[in-house]
């Protein structure tokens, strides 16, 4: 008994030396562009955590990639060669990922993902170094599957043509059972959808999915509450979340989407961060915001375990992920990706206000499909 | 993935309604793209300027307009306001950078208007943040109206066809029967003549500039109801404005209306057609997947074609 109590307090000794020295984190997001309402979450949400922390010793180099793969790769490069961060993280897309997190980890690097997780990292390529605090780009998508079976036999599903949007189909068709009414791939950025819209009207379709992020979400909702089409819609939480939800209006009310987070979860960390990000920010946080912040939580915990300096000891801290998540409970499976609940929220109007509340959850401790082919 | 439950959507025959809102559609889209392309080929025939800031000043009149609407609740007025903060916003523009470009070549006017952008877009993330802006359709013309073949259409964007038909047949008259039609004309034939001749060329440069701003601006408050309002939305819109122009012949604003309807056109049957006709052959995902890619190049690679055998576009001015 002794023993454990000397060798807990010589640890927590050697974490306060660990906390002393300098930490510079990298972060990579997307702050101008029609994207940026994302990364602003994402950056705001990390800033609050750091503050909150009081931790001195923690330096951020914020950088904007415009939402553009290769102005991210630079800014990766020269945050690794001449900023020399000891970890990188921030970025929101899909894409701008593929485009830096394989090269960075290769270079013994640490990225923690607090947005996408596509497929492509998490399985046979699943790396130590490569963090993914936020979901495989999958799991939203199985989840609406998977509550799509109780209601709808025949949906149509639409997505935009890069890798989240192909993985985003996927998951759905993974766990939907009905038939499809039709799949259709859109431009990346397209901001009119009345030639799909014309096909739903067209294909006899009981239920309409689409994942469609940021602006696009926004134009397709407004278009399709205007077509007359009565076909519920659903989607994954992002085209539903707070940063959108006010510019599509009351045309969102009553839609169904799923979600690893919302505002409403009964948990201490959750009510503290909501409360935190409204007083610092006076705006309702997303799901955006609500990753960075356990991202950022996550490093703290690990900092205080473990020298960002000794690789190995600071992968494990990371791993252990010793924090209070906002999602309740968060573990890490063998490929760094969380195991987690994913919930089915609903848009309602609290105070005039447009936002979600849960009504069901689609999944237990979900683990992404990839995990198997990961030989970590 | 086990045997696919969903082999036969993409075979079904062409429903007529289907047909005739996908032609609305392209029409829809078409008249859009041609009030953008139509202050650009203007300020382009008359000036001998390109200008990339023709995407910002479309921006301005969306925000204008979402801007009047929230405050007074009003879309006609956000309309009005719209036309007015475009038509002024080029009119600054040109007293204040473009007038000292006319002289310059090309890469120079590029990069300022490209600078123009650039403050546009940041200007207005400074004042209105980087969320979307909510800008929704006025209550009389909200809904859907019957189409013949059983369908029903947007009643909102056959408002837009039938502005974008007033704005056509509008500058045509303009340009065609009026005094300050003849100077544009003259302008387009001849600009060293034209102020030779004692016409004050710096105004109606600054005319023209504003008329093809508050255009630009029209457009981006119409499209601004059915999209979002954000920081960015007018440059995918320029691409394309640009691409109606050089098919349809810098400088005309006849070729800016045929090369506006057929790029429309064009791009709504690609995106409806290509997957369907490829889903014959291939797995309905894939058929997607290769057809939403080949129907995202389609009209550049009409604007290939067009160039190889038309280099100076339909209608050279």
């Amino acid at each position: 008994m002794k023993r454990i109590l000397a060798t807990s307090i010589l640890s927590l000794a050697l974490a306060t030396t660990a906390y002393a020295e300098p930490v510079k984190i990298g972060v990579i997001t997307t702050l101008s562009g029609g994207g940026a309402g994302l990364g602003i979450d994402m950056r705001d949400a990390f800033a609050l955590a750091m503050k909150q922390s009081g931790n001195k010793d923690i330096e951020l180099v914020v950088e904007d990639d415009a939402q553009k793969p290769e102005i991210a790769v630079q800014l990766a490069e020269k945050m690794i060669q001449s900023d020399k961060v000891d970890l990188l993280t921030g970025i929101i897309w899909s894409n701008l990922a593929m485009a830096v997190v394989p090269n960075t980890v290769a270079q013994d690097i640490i990225y923690l993902s607090p947005n996408a997780g596509p497929s492509a990292l998490a399985g046979a390529n699943c790396n130590a170094n490569y963090f993914n605090v936020a979901y495989q780009n999958d799991n939203f998508h199985e989840a609406m599957g998977q509550y799509a079976n109780k209601d709808y036999r025949k949906s149509f599903i639409l997505a935009p043509n890069y890798p989240a949007g192909k993985d985003a189909l996927t998951g759905f068709k993974r766990f939907y059972k009905g038939e499809l009414a039709g799949e259709v791939y859109t431009q990346v950025g397209q901001t009119d959808y009345a030639a799909e819209i014309a096909q739903i009207r067209d294909s006899g379709a009981d239920s309409v999915f689409f994942f469609l992020p940021g602006g696009m979400g926004i134009s397709f909702m407004k278009q399709y509450a205007q077509s007359g089409i009565a076909t519920p819609v659903m989607g994954p939480g992002f085209s539903f979340d707070q940063d959108v939800l006010g510019a599509i209006g009351d045309a969102a009310l009553g839609v169904k989407n799923s979600a690893t987070w919302s505002k409403d979860l009964d948990n201490e960390a959750n009510k503290k961060f909501v409360e935190a990000f409204k007083t610092e920010y006076k705006r309702l946080p997303s799901i955006y915001a609500a990753q960075s912040w356990d991202t950022a939580n996550l490093i703290l915990a690990a900092l205080s375990k473990a020298s960002v300096k000794d690789k190995d000891a600071f992968r494990a801290a990371l791993k252990a992920a010793d924090f209070q998540s906002v999602r309740g409970t968060f573990v890490f499976n063998n490929n760094n990706h969380p195991i987690q609940n994913v919930y089915v929220r609903e848009v309602v109007k609290e105070d005039g206000v447009l936002t979600n509340k849960i009504v069901a959850t689609a999944f237990e401790d979900h683990k992404d499909a990839y995990a198997d082919e990961c030989k970590m | 993935m086990a045997a696919c439950p969903c082999a036969e959507y993409g075979t079904t025959a062409l429903s007529t309604a289907l047909l005739i809102e996908q032609l609305l559609n392209g029409l829809q889209l078409g008249v859009m793209l041609f009030l953008m392309a139509a202050g650009l080929t203007l300020i382009f025939g008359v000036m001998g300027l390109i200008n990339l800031a023709h995407g910002s000043l479309y921006m301005i009149g969306a925000f204008a307009c979402a801007v009047t609407a929230s405050a007074t609740g009003s879309f006609w007025l956000g309309l009005i306001a719209s036309l007015i903060a475009a038509a002024a916003a080029g009119a600054i523009v040109e007293v204040v950078v473009i007038r000292r470009l006319y002289d310059r070549d090309h890469l120079d006017q590029v990069l300022a208007t490209f600078a123009l952008i650039l403050i546009f877009s940041e200007g207005s993330r400074w004042f209105f943040g980087s969320f979307p802006l909510y800008l929704d359709i006025p209550a009389a013309l909200q809904g859907a109206v019957p189409l013949p073949g059983g369908g029903r259409y947007q009643l909102y964007r056959l408002a837009i066809i039938g502005v974008g038909i007033a704005v056509a047949l509008g500058l045509y008259l303009l340009i065609s029967r009026t005094r300050l039609g003849m100077r544009i004309r003259a302008g387009e034939s001849d600009r060293e003549m034209i102020a030779a001749l004692g016409i004050d060329i710096q105004s109606l440069y600054t005319i023209v500039f504003a008329l093809g701003a508050a255009l630009a601006g029209l457009a981006g408050a119409l499209v601004g109801a059915l999209q979002s309002v954000q920081v960015g939305m007018g440059e995918p819109v320029l691409i394309l404005a640009f691409v109606v122009i050089v098919i349809g012949g810098i400088g005309s604003i006849k070729g800016a209306l045929t090369g506006a309807i057929l790029v429309g056109l064009i791009d709504t049957m690609g995106r409806f057609l290509l997957p369907k006709t490829l889903a014959l052959i291939l797995p309905a995902s894939q058929a997607g997947m290769i057809g939403g890619a080949l129907a995202s190049m389609l009209i550049y690679i009409v604007m290939a074609l067009i160039l190889a055998f038309r280099p100076r576009g339909l209608f050279a001015a």
